[in-house]
C-alpha cells in the first residue's frame, strides 16, 4: 500500500465547524481524497480499479450508488472497474480487502481504495438510528435511543461488574486523554484543536442514564465525522508502474476478514472474540506476534471497546486491558504506541473511511511522513496491525503491514 | 380529583402571546406525558389554546410544532420507554413524530372564551391589566361547572387582589413564568394566604414536571422579579437623567447603559433590558406596584414620554428586538433615542467622547459570557470589584454606586418580606435574570 491521504475528520470539536451553516457535501470527500491519493499514485492513467467504502451514505445522505463517483475524482477513471462495500463502521477495512483481492487475483495491479462518510447531515439523535443498522433491525425496536452506545453501555456494564467499576472507568478516562493528546498532533484529527487543560476530569463526568447511556458518557464514545480517506493498493509491478519505491510504500503481509452472526446476541460480553479470531489470523498468516509490532491502529468507537481490543489481542489478561492504559503502555512512547493520531475518539470516526484512515495512518508512520504525530519504528519491531470492525464484534478486517 | 385527572383538561388564555405560547408548550408536553402514562391510555386529554387572534393562533401551531419536536428529540431515551407497548414505532424518528403528533392531538386552538368552561385548571397569560384579567377569570368561573383552578402568570398584581375581584374563594395562585418560559427555569410561585391547599400542593407538582426552580415571594405586587427589576431601571433612568444635565441625553444612555453592563458584568444593560422587557410593559408594572405598594416614586415621566412618542420596545415575533429607548442591529445597541429631538442618534457618533468619560475597565476585567461559566467565579468577581473600587475615573464610581443601589433594593425586598431571604433574591438574580452573581453579596 502507498500514496495514502485523509481530509480532516470534520464536526463537533474543528473550530470551523458550525452546526448551523452548509458544509462540504459527500462529493466534496471523495473527490479531495481520490485527487489526493491519485497525486501520488502518478494519476489515474496508472489506477486499474476503484473501490469505495460506505456505510450509509444512502440514509445520512440520500446517496447510494458511490462506485460510480469515480469517475467523478478523476475523468481518467471513466470505463473503469469501481463498485461500493459495505460492512458497516468495517467498510473501510472491506475496501482494503476487495482491493487486495483484486491485486492477488491478478486482476489489477493499482487500485485505489477509498472510505467515506458524511454523518453531521443529520442530528445525532437520527444518526443514532442510522447507525443502529449496523445490529439486527428485529433488536431495535429493544434497543436504547442511542442504540450502539447502548450495546457498549451494556459490555461496560458486564464488565464493571467482573472486573471492577472505578479502575474501568479511569482506563476509560486515560484512554479519551491519549486519544485527545495524539489527536493534537494530527492537523486533519476532530479534536486537532482541542485546549482543555483536564482530559481526565473530563472524561470522569458520571454517565447520566437519563439522557445518555447508564454505563457510558459522551467522552466514551467516538465522534460524529464527515470525512474521507483513500490509498493505493499496488502489486510490485504496480508500484513500478506508479514510479512509487518501494521504501514508500508498506508491505501488507497478513490480513483476515471475520463475521459473525448478526442475529446472535454476544456470548461473553466482555469479550470480543470475532476481533481475537480474525487479529490472530492475520499475525499467523504473517508469520508474527503481538511482539513484533511496532503500533496498532484499533477500532476505538467505544473507550470500552479499545480496552476489550487490547484484550482480546493479548496484550492484557482479560480485566488487565485497563492498567495498560492507565500505565501509558499504549502512548505514543510507551511498550507499544496505539491509534497514534487520536482513533475513532481523537482524530474521528468517518464511519465508513475509519478502515482507510487506520492503513493511511500506518501507511504514514511505517514510511516516516506522520510530521508530528511520527513515532519512532524500532529495528526489531518492523509491523503493524489496524483492527476494523463493523456492528458489535460482527465484522472484522485485521491487516498486518510491514515496514519495506 | 388526582393529578393526572386534574391536568386532562387545562386551558391557556393568552395562549399566542409570548408567554402563552411558552406556557402552553410546556402544559402540552406535560399533559402528553402523563397520557401516555398505561393507566391514561383510554382517556381524553384536552389542553385549549385560547387567544383573541385568530392569526396569532396559526403561527402558534408553527410554533409548536417546531418546539415540540425539539422537546421530543432531548428526550428520546425516556420517551422509547413510554411508546414500548407501540410494535409500529421503531426508530427514534417515528416516535419522536409520534410525540408530537401526540401533543398537537390534545391541543385545541379557539379564540372563544367559553373554550375554557370545561377547563379544570386554566392558565392566565393575558396583557398585566387588572380589570381584564379579573373579567375574564371571573367569567369562566361563572360559566364553568367544574369549579376550575386558576393559574396566573401575572408578574406584577397580587394574587389576593385577583382572588378578591373575582370571587375565587382561594382557588388561584401565582405561577408567574419568566420569558420565554420554555428555557427561562425560574419560576415565581405565590400561594396567598387562604389559598386551597389541593391546588398548591397540584402546582408545586407541576412546576417540578416542568422542571422550574420555584421562588415563593410574598404576595406583594411585583414580586422579588419586577420588586428588583423596576426599581433598578429607576435608578438607572435617574443617573441617566443627572448625568444627562452634563453631558447630554443620549449619550448619558449610552454611558449608564455601558456600565449597568460592562462594568457590572450582566448580561445586558440597564436601558437594552428594559427594551427586552418592553417601555410598556415596564409602564404598567410600574403602575400597579406604584398603587398596590403606596410608593408613587415608582414612576418614571422619561417612560411616560418614549410610550406618548411611540417608543416601546419589546420583541417582533421571530424574537428580534423592536426599536426602544436604543435602535438595534443583529441584536446589539447601534443607537441612542433622543426624546427631544424625537430622532435616533448613532452611538457611532458619540462612543470616543462617552468612553473617555467612563474610564477604562479594571484589567482584571472579564466579560460576563465568559465569567458566567467558570467554576471559581466568585474569586474572580471578588478581586474584580476590589480593583474597581481602587479606581478613581467615573465608570468605576458610577458602577459601585449602582452594585450599592442594587444590594439595597435587594435587602429592601428581604425587609418587606417580599421575599423570604437573600438566598430567594440571589436565585432569582442569578437564574432568571442571568447574573453572574447575586445583588446581594459582599463585594
Amino acid at each position: 500500500m502507498a500514496a495514502g491521504y485523509n481530509t480532516v475528520s470534520f464536526g463537533t470539536g474543528r473550530k470551523e465547524f458550525n452546526p448551523r451553516k452548509p458544509r462540504p457535501g459527500i462529493e466534496h470527500y471523495i473527490s479531495e481524497a481520490g485527487q489526493g491519493s491519485l497525486k501520488m499514485l502518478g494519476g489515474a492513467k496508472n489506477v486499474d480499479e476503484g473501490v469505495v467504502g460506505n456505510f450509509m451514505a444512502s440514509r445520512f445522505v440520500k446517496q447510494a450508488h458511490l462506485g460510480a463517483f469515480m469517475p467523478f475524482v478523476d475523468e481518467g477513471l471513466r470505463h473503469k472497474p469501481s463498485h461500493r462495500v459495505e460492512g458497516a463502521c468495517a467498510s473501510g477495512g472491506l475496501a482494503l480487502v476487495a482491493g487486495l483481492r483484486s491485486v492477488l487475483a491478478d486482476s489489477a495491479d493499482v487500485v485505489l481504495a477509498l472510505g467515506v462518510e458524511v454523518q453531521n447531515s443529520v442530528k445525532a439523535i437520527y444518526g443514532a438510528d442510522i447507525l443502529a443498522g449496523a445490529g439486527w433491525f428485529q433488536e431495535r425496536k429493544d434497543g436504547h435511543a442511542y442504540f450502539f452506545p447502548g450495546n457498549f453501555s451494556d459490555r461496560a456494564g458486564a464488565y464493571f461488574e467482573k472486573h471492577g467499576r472505578e479502575k474501568s472507568r479511569k482506563a476509560f478516562a486515560h484512554w479519551y486523554k491519549q486519544a485527545v493528546e495524539n489527536a493534537r498532533l494530527c492537523s486533519t484529527a476532530q479534536e486537532y484543536h482541542n485546549t482543555n487543560p483536564d482530559l481526565v476530569s473530563l472524561a470522569l463526568t458520571p454517565p447520566n442514564p437519563k439522557f445518555f447511556t447508564e454505563h457510558l458518557n459522551v467522552f466514551d464514545c467516538s465522534k460524529v465525522s464527515d470525512g474521507a480517506s483513500a490509498i493505493g493498493i499496488l502489486s510490485e509491478e504496480g508500484l513500478k508502474k506508479a514510479g512509487i519505491p518501494r521504501s514508500e510504500a508498506v508491505e501488507v503481509v497478513g490480513w483476515n476478514l471475520s463475521v459473525d452472526n448478526i442475529t446472535e446476541k454476544p456470548k461473553d460480553l466482555t469479550k470480543l472474540e470475532t476481533v481475537a479470531t480474525a487479529a490472530k489470523k492475520a499475525m499467523n498468516m504473517a508469520g508474527i506476534t503481538i511482539e513484533d509490532l511496532a503500533t496498532i491502529e484499533l477500532h476505538d468507537c467505544f473507550t470500552i471497546a479499545a480496552v476489550m481490543i487490547l484484550e482480546a489481542l493479548g496484550f492484557a489478561d482479560p480485566g488487565k486491558g485497563g492498567d495498560l492504559i492507565i500505565n501509558g503502555d499504549t502512548s505514543r512512547d510507551g511498550r507499544i504506541p496505539v491509534n497514534t493520531t487520536g482513533g475513532l475518539i481523537g482524530w474521528g470516526h468517518p464511519t465508513g473511511a475509519t478502515g482507510v484512515h487506520q492503513a493511511v495512518t500506518i501507511w504514514e508512520q511505517l514510511t516516516g511522513k506522520a510530521g508530528d504525530s511520527q513515532i519512532s519504528i524500532p529495528d526489531n519491531k518492523q509491523y503493524a496491525l489496524s483492527i476494523n470492525m463493523g456492528g458489535d464484534d460482527k465484522t472484522v478486517v485485521a491487516i498486518v503491514y510491514k515496514k519495506t | 380529583m388526582n393529578y393526572d385527572e386534574r391536568i386532562r383538561r387545562a386551558a391557556v388564555l393568552g395562549a399566542a402571546g409570548k408567554m402563552g405560547s411558552g406556557i402552553l408548550l410546556l402544559t402540552a408536553a406535560e399533559m402528553t406525558d402523563i397520557s401516555l402514562k398505561p393507566e391514561n391510555k383510554n382517556k381524553v386529554f384536552n389542553l385549549f389554546a385560547i387567544d383573541i387572534s385568530e392569526e396569532a393562533l396559526k403561527g402558534l401551531r408553527k410554533y409548536l410544532a417546531i418546539q415540540l419536536l425539539k422537546i421530543a428529540e432531548k428526550k428520546t431515551v425516556s420517551l422509547r420507554q413510554l411508546y414500548r407497548d407501540r410494535p409500529e414505532l421503531i426508530e427514534n424518528e417515528d416516535i419522536i413524530r409520534q410525540y408530537v403528533d401526540d401533543a398537537m392531538s390534545i391541543i385545541n386552538f379557539s379564540t372563544r372564551l367559553e373554550s375554557a368552561y370545561d377547563a379544570h385548571i386554566v392558565f392566565e397569560a393575558a396583557v398585566e391589566d387588572v380589570d381584564l384579567k379579573v373579567n375574564i377569570i371571573r367569567q369562566i368561573k361563572d360559566n364553568s361547572n367544574e369549579a376550575p383552578w386558576f393559574l396566573t402568570n401575572t408578574s406584577s398584581i397580587p394574587i389576593a387582589e385577583l382572588d378578591e375581584k373575582a370571587e375565587l374563594d382561594g382557588r388561584i395562585v401565582g405561577f408567574h413564568f419568566y420569558n420565554p418560559p420554555a428555557v427561562q427555569r425560574i419560576l415565581e410561585f405565590v400561594a396567598p394566604e387562604g389559598c386551597n391547599q389541593d391546588l398548591l400542593e397540584f402546582s408545586l407538582k407541576l412546576a417540578k414536571n416542568m422542571k422550574k426552580v420555584v421562588v415563593q415571594p410574598g404576595d406583594f405586587a411585583g414580586f422579588i422579579g419586577n420588586g428588583f427589576l423596576m426599581r433598578d431601571t429607576l435608578y438607572g433612568i435617574a443617573e441617566a437623567e443627572e448625568l444627562a444635565k452634563e453631558i447630554g441625553f443620549p449619550q448619558a444612555v449610552y454611558i449608564i447603559n455601558r456600565i449597568s453592563n460592562e462594568f457590572l458584568v450582566r448580561p445586558m444593560g440597564v436601558f437594552q433590558l428594559m427594551d427586552y422587557v418592553g417601555i410598556d410593559v415596564c409602564q404598567k408594572i410600574m403602575l400597579v406596584m406604584a398603587d398596590r405598594l403606596d410608593k408613587p416614586q415608582l414612576h418614571s415621566p422619561l417612560i411616560d414620554k418614549l410610550i406618548s412618542q411611540g417608543i416601546k420596545g419589546g420583541q417582533y415575533a421571530d424574537g428580534s428586538q423592536k426599536p426602544g429607548i436604543l435602535n438595534y442591529e443583529k441584536g446589539k445597541p447601534v443607537k441612542v433615542y433622543d426624546p427631544e429631538k424625537d430622532a435616533y442618534v448613532s452611538i457611532d457618533s458619540l462612543q470616543d467622547e462617552c468612553d473617555a468619560f467612563i474610564g477604562p475597565l479594571p484589567e482584571s476585567h472579564k466579560p460576563w459570557k465568559s465569567v458566567i461559566r467558570l467554576p471559581e467565579k466568585d474569586v474572580l468577581l471578588a478581586n474584580y470589584f476590589g480593583e474597581l473600587k481602587t479606581m478613581n475615573q467615573n465608570g468605576a464610581k458610577i458602577a459601585l454606586n449602582y452594585l450599592e443601589n442594587a444590594k439595597n433594593i435587594g435587602l429592601q425586598l428581604v425587609d418587606s418580606k417580599i421575599a423570604r431571604n437573600a438566598e430567594d433574591v440571589n436565585t432569582v438574580m442569578m437564574t432568571g435574570f442571568f447574573h453572574a452573581y447575586g445583588i446581594i453579596n459582599d463585594y
